[in-house]
């Protein structure tokens, strides 16, 4: 066991460019796996930053999302965590949302969908020769594609896009909107849904949202608040993560010739190149989600006590030297590669099968189609979002 | 649901080790080198079990009546 005498360090670090990764987290796996950090709400926590650690706090039952809910434990965002989102419970109320919509997002189920993504994309892409070179890349691909698959695997109207957009981009602000601007698009969404399941009450529906409301109103599966909070939370992680994603691999692929060209010279290797990119991209600007420990737990060597929190961040534990070898290198087909990009546990995210697809569907695609894609500006005056909880790009503007 | 003992099985060609089901039912799955392994091939039922098989996105998981091999888990 270490002894740890230092001073919390203060958390978030400082917001990082692009898609860099601040290399305290490098110095936190060598000398302080398990860190004492200082949050801006609810006071100190622990930071582990080891891809052991990392799995460890998420795969083991002694950490409790639940205990979070409601309470003035340490974390990014001055609001508290809800009891209705599937995101802050605990066996066995989550897995008794989870086993309510896990069938439609099964590996299997999701490839029925590849030919509609292929489908979307092609036209997408057609769009986007048909208006010309330079275009811009999110507008045009990232942000529709997924767009487009959750909503009509969920049955929300595409055609309202464009609002509940803005409210998913609020709601996953850190410090871009307020804390009013956040409970007014939290309300706004969960009122957005609310009204699309009483749609279903009135004319029942074959898609996602309408199987969920006959389990609730059928078989009392779920309460009404765990409806609307699971709606909520599908469609919102259902695009913006991925929305996200589709931009910074281009980036990234963009910003490393030498393995893009190696990837286009061998098509085959994409599914492993995605993989890649999964683990190499950050997503998350930061640690997330808190949990608490319900008992002592020994992690990376250090004591944590019943009742405190840890936060992990897979960004840091996808570049452990002591899983990856070269891990801060783009390997585009490293064979050994066990990431938690998707986390990991009971958490372990429901949309995996379907961003994985979506992502090969994309950056295949357009590599396939456009051969000479470029950035249609220099590199570091590609805009950047700032003060959320996902990094990605205001506008990728390509040329081909 | 079917009582009595079950089998449980853990395909590896298709697990992934997302730690779902060890995180679901912890009693019943423990992931060893990036793999899921049934703590024991045949249990007493347990609906806790069907949770995990259910949630697993990979289907990787297959529970069947031990006595007349009926599919338990995961659903069609």
């Amino acid at each position: 066991m270490t002894t740890v005498d230092q001073q919390p360090r203060t958390y978030p670090f400082a917001e990082s460019e692009r898609l860099d990764i601040d290399p305290r987290y490098a110095e936190l796996r060598e000398h302080e796996p398990l860190a004492r950090v200082r949050l801006p709400y609810g006071g100190d926590a622990w930071l582990a930053t080891r891809h052991e650690d990392v799995r460890l706090v998420l795969g083991d039952p002694r950490f409790s999302r639940a205990a979070t809910v409601g309470r003035d434990v340490p974390r990014l965002t001055p609001s508290l965590s809800r009891d209705s989102s599937i995101l802050s419970m605990d066996p066995p109320e989550h897995s008794r949302l989870r086993r309510l919509v896990a069938k439609a997002f099964t590996a299997r189920r999701v490839e029925q969908l590849r030919p509609r993504a292929q489908q979307v994309v092609d036209g997408l892409l057609d769009d986007l020769v048909a208006q010309g070179s330079p275009a811009d890349l999110v507008e045009g691909l990232a942000l529709p594609l997924p767009i487009t698959m959750i909503c009509e695997l969920l049955g929300v109207p595409t055609e309202d896009r464009d609002r509940f957009r803005a409210w998913s981009d609020t709601v996953l602000a850190l410090t871009a909107f307020s804390p009013e601007e956040i409970e007014v698009a939290i309300a706004e969404l969960n009122g957005y849904l609310a009204g699309l399941i009483q749609q279903r009450r009135e004319e029942p529906t074959d898609d996602l949202l309408g199987a969920l409301v006959l389990a609730r109103d059928e078989d009392d599966r779920l309460s009404e608040d765990e409806l609307v909070g699971l709606g909520v939370t599908l469609l919102v992680a259902g695009h913006e993560t991925t929305a996200n994603q589709i931009g910074n691999f281009v980036y990234a692929l963009l910003t490393h010739p030498g393995p893009l060209a190696a990837l286009r010279a061998d098509p085959q290797a994409l599914p492993t190149a995605i993989e890649e990119l999964l683990r190499f991209t950050p997503l998350g600007s930061s640690a997330g989600f808190p949990r608490i420990a319900m008992e002592d737990v020994e992690v990376g060597g250090v004591l944590v006590r019943a009742g405190e929190a840890v936060l992990v961040h897979a960004v840091s534990a996808n570049r452990d030297e002591r899983v990856f070898e070269h891990a801060a290198d783009l390997d585009l087909v490293r064979a050994h590669n066990p990431h938690i990009a998707f986390g990991h546990g009971v958490h372990h995210c429901l949309g995996a099968p379907l961003a994985r697809m979506e992502l090969q569907v994309a950056v295949g695609t357009l590599l396939d189609r456009f051969p000479r894609l470029d950035f249609a500006v220099p590199a570091d005056e590609v805009p950047w979002k700032r003060g959320r909880l996902v990094r990605g790009l205001r506008a990728l503007p390509v040329t081909w | 649901m079917s009582e009595g003992r079950w089998q449980v099985g853990v395909d590896h060609g298709a697990c992934i080790g997302s730690g779902i089901c060890a995180g679901t039912a912890p009693a019943y799955f423990r992931i060893d080198a990036g793999k899921s392994y049934p703590v024991a091939e045949l249990i007493d039922s347990d609906e806790v079990v069907l949770d995990a098989a259910d949630s697993c996105p990979m289907e990787a998981i297959l529970v069947k009546d031990a006595s007349s091999g009926a599919v338990l888990a995961p659903e069609a």
